[in-house]
């Protein structure tokens, strides 16, 4: 009982010290401001920065449905290195990946190259259809990821049951599936929706034009340009109600996941043939077209330039991986902590705390965490401790969310036998926690450190000479006219990002198939 | 042990040896101290002469610095600011000392007690020569045709800006109409130069919103001669990208000094072809082979700092406006 | 000896009373209609539902605050009874230390539990690999290697067929002699309490009875155990 108090205690000092993280970031700035007003412009911005993160979010969804289902119930070739492959848009840094979305959606892509040669009217990648586009390029495979999670999770003898029973497709979706995305959907939705908020590049440099204006930019625009840290503390407030509210929504909507245990029996599937094998084909061709031709334009663009890439990429490249290990290790530690404790009590403001760094702008962050600091160090010295810690707690949510459906699971069917054994602390952690999250926990891993090498960083303010990440790196290259080094060095950020999440992503199932 | 002691020693030496060494701090912008910028070559030059350490700190951009700058108040540890812009210093000025006036070859009268150029150049539309053959002469010939331009938002980036008040300085209270005629060749606005000028070279747009100096790269660095520069009749806006010393800077005098190496042929030289903007003050040995190829605008437009920073957020609302349909 | 001391259970608008006691190695079935509050009961002999009053007490302690791993009692649930990511060797290691840090003699001790009830050289398979008999009696060597006084049984066989059911009853009985454990047995079926136990509780309309003789019972059923029995 006395462990159980002492765990519990550290995930709410846990919780607590992230909303510190971020609402005292924000209340730093604003302790700074002289004045607080918005502007007219602030309403129309977060007008459309709600609409393209709504449409985003039931898109990116609505089409991981099927996809997610057609890679759960088919056996082909390929099947797993696919699913790997799935992270890869996720983990792309963003401006590399618009890159390559125009490349291939653009006015000189191929894509309008056959529109042209079979007669139809030209399409632009620019506007709303654009954002949305690129966010469900990003978003498309993290949905898809969860969703077969949600499936993988359905014990096989149910499965087995439905196809005993006779129940047709329609059924099995509706008595199996259904509840599985009833309690998943929400929860993913609402996590999409909260990356396509603060989606800041992408609105920017696909919306086309001054309507597409986001809160991000606002706040960029107060804080580097009419430096008006009110107004700055006053939008990242709006941003983080708006988050906190749709958190709420989503905490009220989403069903409890009670399926039971399955023996961890190695899944089967009851798939139907016909008609919808076919389907089942076409939206998976669909789904690889979409990710996998960016991606190769990426690559494409990045060769050329590998020949000739300058010296300091070596150094920034190790820098790079140092800090997406470690921020992987905590934000996976921390989202652990989290989840466990959330699975066995529920509480809303743990919950909110877990999601709070999604509504967090990054550069409210930055410059509240630079002003916290700024009294007690130089900046410089602190910038890769910063950039670990601010990229554990922007990964955070994402963790939190995968492992927390499978760790209530975990507390489900297996919390009671635990107690009977007196199987508690590290022992618990070692024989029970870990050896059943360990796909969650690699893939959460993997994705962390993926998403940690591609930030370009709050640190913009503690960066130091020669402390340059490998982002960072491909950015200096791109603001000095070398796009063909930059392409490379992308590609390098790119193949490195991918092999870490790979890696964690191998362990994980490495030790849940043991 | 020994080597405990011998540690000890080493430490004491190390120290000794910095407090007998001045260190002058820079702050500068992101891109000023990359492996392949201005920065390295600076630095050696300078700590030829100096006696002294010279160490940069780095903010993203031009106005992250000022942040910065703003951010650290009166703890500052930067003695020297490298990389404002004309459009910034209003804002800037209050935080930094006057300086000695040095001798510049701008083509525009300028004089500023607290701050010396070191770099400018002009703002125009960069195309593809193989590909563009009608060429517009102004925004209103541009505006009437159906070519597309990718150009940066002004609430997010310096060349954003500069466009906004070179339309703003060229048009006045006929701007907004501008905006509106090109409202329909914008293929889109990126937040930063690296973006646009990206999507220009990968075909997404006919021109990019970049600088007259921008084909030189193309022309020295990868001998290609297909990117021009579009001459505008109404005159191009200029960015003056100075340098000052901060009222909190603990070496002075070093300050003073680094300053005036920035005017110096050996600075000066290495800025032209590692910034590729003009010299502020152009050396004896005169540009690089292949700046003689560049457009030379018939007028030059620039607004005072007061001037810009009064500019600014009418004629982004303006932008706003005209574009937001 | 175990001793329900004015209990009450309470879940939502659900509550059981007790007050009764069963000495040490008693073999007690627990019966009655479903829904009754029967699997409450060993829930809370358990440590997993405080009790709302009373006390529940072993040899004169009270149990209020003792965490279930603590508590003098083994339970075998309806399922999940093991891990199914860990080989039988481990499952049944944790009944000797949570931590399963083994000894060599507990290592031996295993291998012995899985001779004794005929999984002879099975320490290295995981559960899925078991039939469902093979695992009931991985489950109850567990319980014989944890060697508690007191063994609480939530229907743990009521999937397996009656041969195999009267097996495991045997194997229960065996570990329950071996050990000197008392039983209490959840069981819906009257054969099952008519063949294991000596005494029997009946829970039924928010009471579980104190233990009676189970051929007594049986031969002058109450009315509710008459409702149950269908008769």
């Amino acid at each position: 009982m006395a462990d159980r108090a002492g765990k519990i205690g550290l995930a709410e000092a846990l919780g607590l010290g992230i909303a510190v993280l971020i609402l005292g970031s924000a209340a730093m700035v604003g302790l700074r401001a002289e004045s607080w007003a918005l502007k007219p412009t602030d309403g129309s911005a977060l007008r459309f920065t709600v609409m393209q993160a709504a449409l985003s979010a039931c898109i990116s969804v609505a089409f991981a449905i099927p996809v997610a289902r057609a890679l759960f119930r088919r056996r082909f070739a390929g099947r797993r290195a696919l699913i790997r492959l799935m992270a890869a848009p996720f983990v792309l840094p963003v401006i590399v990946a618009v890159l390559g979305i125009v490349t291939v959606f653009g006015r000189a892509g191929p894509l309008n190259a056959m529109f042209e040669t079979i007669g139809l009217p030209q399409i632009s990648i620019f506007g709303l259809q654009g954002v949305v586009l690129a966010n469900v390029f990003f978003n498309l495979p993290l949905a898809t990821r969860m969703l077969l999670h949600g499936w993988e999770a359905i014990p096989a003898e149910r499965f087995r049951l439905a196809a005993s029973l006779g129940m047709p497709p329609a059924a099995q979706l509706r008595h199996l599936e259904v509840p599985m995305l009833r309690a998943l959907v929400p929860g993913i939705a609402l996590v999409i929706f909260l990356i396509c908020l603060a989606s800041f590049a992408i609105a920017l440099t696909l919306g086309g034009g001054p309507r597409a204006s986001t809160i991000e930019l606002a706040i960029y625009q107060a804080l580097r340009f009419d430096f008006d840290l009110g107004r700055a503390a006053l939008l990242a407030s709006v941003q983080f109600l708006l988050c906190a509210g749709v958190t709420l929504l989503a905490a009220r909507v989403s069903l409890p996941q009670a399926f039971g245990a399955g023996l961890g029996r190695r899944q089967q599937s009851f798939a139907p043939t016909g008609w919808r094998r076919g389907m089942d084909a076409a939206v998976l061709s669909a789904a690889v077209l979409l990710l996998a031709l960016p991606m190769l334009a990426v690559v494409a663009k990045g060769l050329p330039g590998l020949a000739a890439l300058p010296a300091g990429l070596g150094p920034a490249a190790l820098r790079s991986v140092a800090v997406a290990l470690s921020s992987a290790v905590l934000a996976v530690g921390v989202a652990l902590v989290l989840a466990l404790a959330q699975a066995r009590r529920p509480r809303l403001w743990l919950e909110l705390s877990a999601m709070l760094p999604l509504a967090a702008s990054s550069l409210v962050l930055g410059t509240g965490l630079f002003l916290m600091l700024r009294p007690f160090v130089a900046p410089q010295t602190l910038a890769l401790p910063v950039t670990m810690l601010v990229n554990a707690a922007l990964t955070l949510p994402y963790l939190y969310r995968l492992l927390l459906p499978e760790a209530r699971q975990l507390f489900q069917d297996y919390d009671a036998l635990a107690a009977s054994l007196g199987l508690t602390g590290i022992a618990r952690l070692r024989y029970l926690t870990l050896p059943r999250l360990a796909r969650p926990l690699g893939y959460g891993a993997g994705l962390a450190a993926a998403l940690s090498m591609g930030d370009l960083g709050v640190i913009a303010l503690f960066a130091s000479d020669g402390g340059a990440t490998l982002p960072l790196f491909v950015q200096r290259l791109m603001g000095s006219y070398r796009m063909e080094q930059a392409a490379a060095a992308a590609l390098i950020l790119v193949v490195l990002s991918y092999a870490l999440f790979w890696a964690f992503d191998r362990i994980g199932s490495y030790y849940a198939e043991a | 042990m020994k080597t405990k002691l011998l540690a000890a020693g080493l430490a004491t030496l190390a120290t000794t040896a910095m407090a007998e060494t001045p260190v002058l701090h820079v702050l500068t912008y992101d891109s000023f101290t990359a492996e392949w910028g201005p920065g390295p070559i600076l630095k050696k030059g300078f700590e030829a002469t100096c006696g002294c350490e010279v160490q940069f700190t780095t903010a993203g951009d031009g106005a992250a610095v000022l942040a910065r700058l703003k951010l650290d108040g009166d703890k500052s540890e930067a003695d020297v600011v490298v990389g404002l812009d004309t459009n910034l210093t209003a804002e800037a000025e209050p935080l930094f000392a006057d300086i000695a006036a040095q001798p510049n070859t701008l083509p525009v009268p300028y004089a500023d007690p607290k701050f010396v150029p070191f770099d400018w150049g002009y703002f125009a539309f960069v195309y593809d020569n193989t590909k563009l053959k009608t060429v517009p002469k102004t925004f209103e010939e541009l505006a009437a045709s159906n070519l597309k331009i990718v150009i940066e938002d002004p609430r997010s980036s310096t060349p954003g800006l500069g466009l906004l008040l070179w339309v703003k300085a060229a048009y006045g209270d006929k701007a907004e109409q501008v905006w509106h005629d090109l409202a329909d060749n914008i293929v889109t606005v990126t937040p930063g130069w690296s973006e646009a000028y990206g999507m220009f070279l990968d075909g997404q747009a006919d021109m990019v919103l970049s600088y007259t100096t921008s084909p030189a790269y193309h022309l020295i660095a990868e001998s290609d001669a297909s990117k021009s520069a579009a001459p505008f009749d109404e005159g191009h806006y200029m960015q003056i990208e100075v340098a000052g010393k901060t009222l909190t800077s603990k070496q002075p005098a070093l300050a003073d000094a680094f300053l005036a190496y920035l005017g110096s042929d050996e600075a000066q030289a290495a800025l032209i072809t590692t910034n590729w903007m003009y010299p502020a003050k152009t050396p004896a040995a005169g540009l690089p082979a292949g700046f003689e190829t560049l457009i030379q605008p018939a007028k030059s437009l620039l607004m005072s700092a007061a001037e810009a920073q009064a500019a600014r957020g009418p004629a982004i609302e303006e932008w706003q406006t005209a574009l937001a349909k | 000896m175990l001793r329900l001391d004015h209990l009450t259970l309470r879940q939502d608008s659900f509550h059981l009373t007790a007050d009764w006691q069963i000495d040490a190695g008693e073999r007690v079935a627990v019966i009655g209609p479903s829904g009754a509050g029967k699997s409450t009961l060993l829930m809370a002999i358990a440590g997993f539902l405080a009790p709302d009053q009373g006390r529940i007490l072993w040899q004169g302690r009270d149990l209020a605050g003792v965490g279930p791993g603590e508590r003098p009692v083994s339970i075998l649930f309806q399922d999940q009874n093991l891990f199914p990511h860990l080989t039988l060797a481990q499952n049944l290691g944790l009944g000797l230390s949570p931590t399963l840090r083994l000894t060599e003699a507990q290592r031996e001790a295993v291998t012995e539990a899985l001779a004794r009830v005929g999984l002879a050289g099975m320490g290295a398979r995981k559960p899925a690999q078991l039939s469902g008999g093979q695992q009931g009696r991985a489950a109850l060597a567990r319980a014989l290697l944890r060697a508690r006084p007191l063994l609480l049984l939530d229907e743990p066989f009521a999937a397996l067929g009656p041969a195999l059911k009267a097996e495991m009853l045997e194997l229960l009985a065996e570990v329950a002699q071996v050990t000197g454990a008392g039983v209490l047995m959840v069981t819906h079926d009257p054969i099952d309490a008519q063949r294991f136990a000596t005494k029997t509780v009946l829970v039924a309309e928010g009471v579980a009875a104190p233990p009676v003789e189970t051929a007594a019972l049986f031969a002058h059923p109450p009315a509710t155990l008459r409702a149950y029995l269908g008769q």
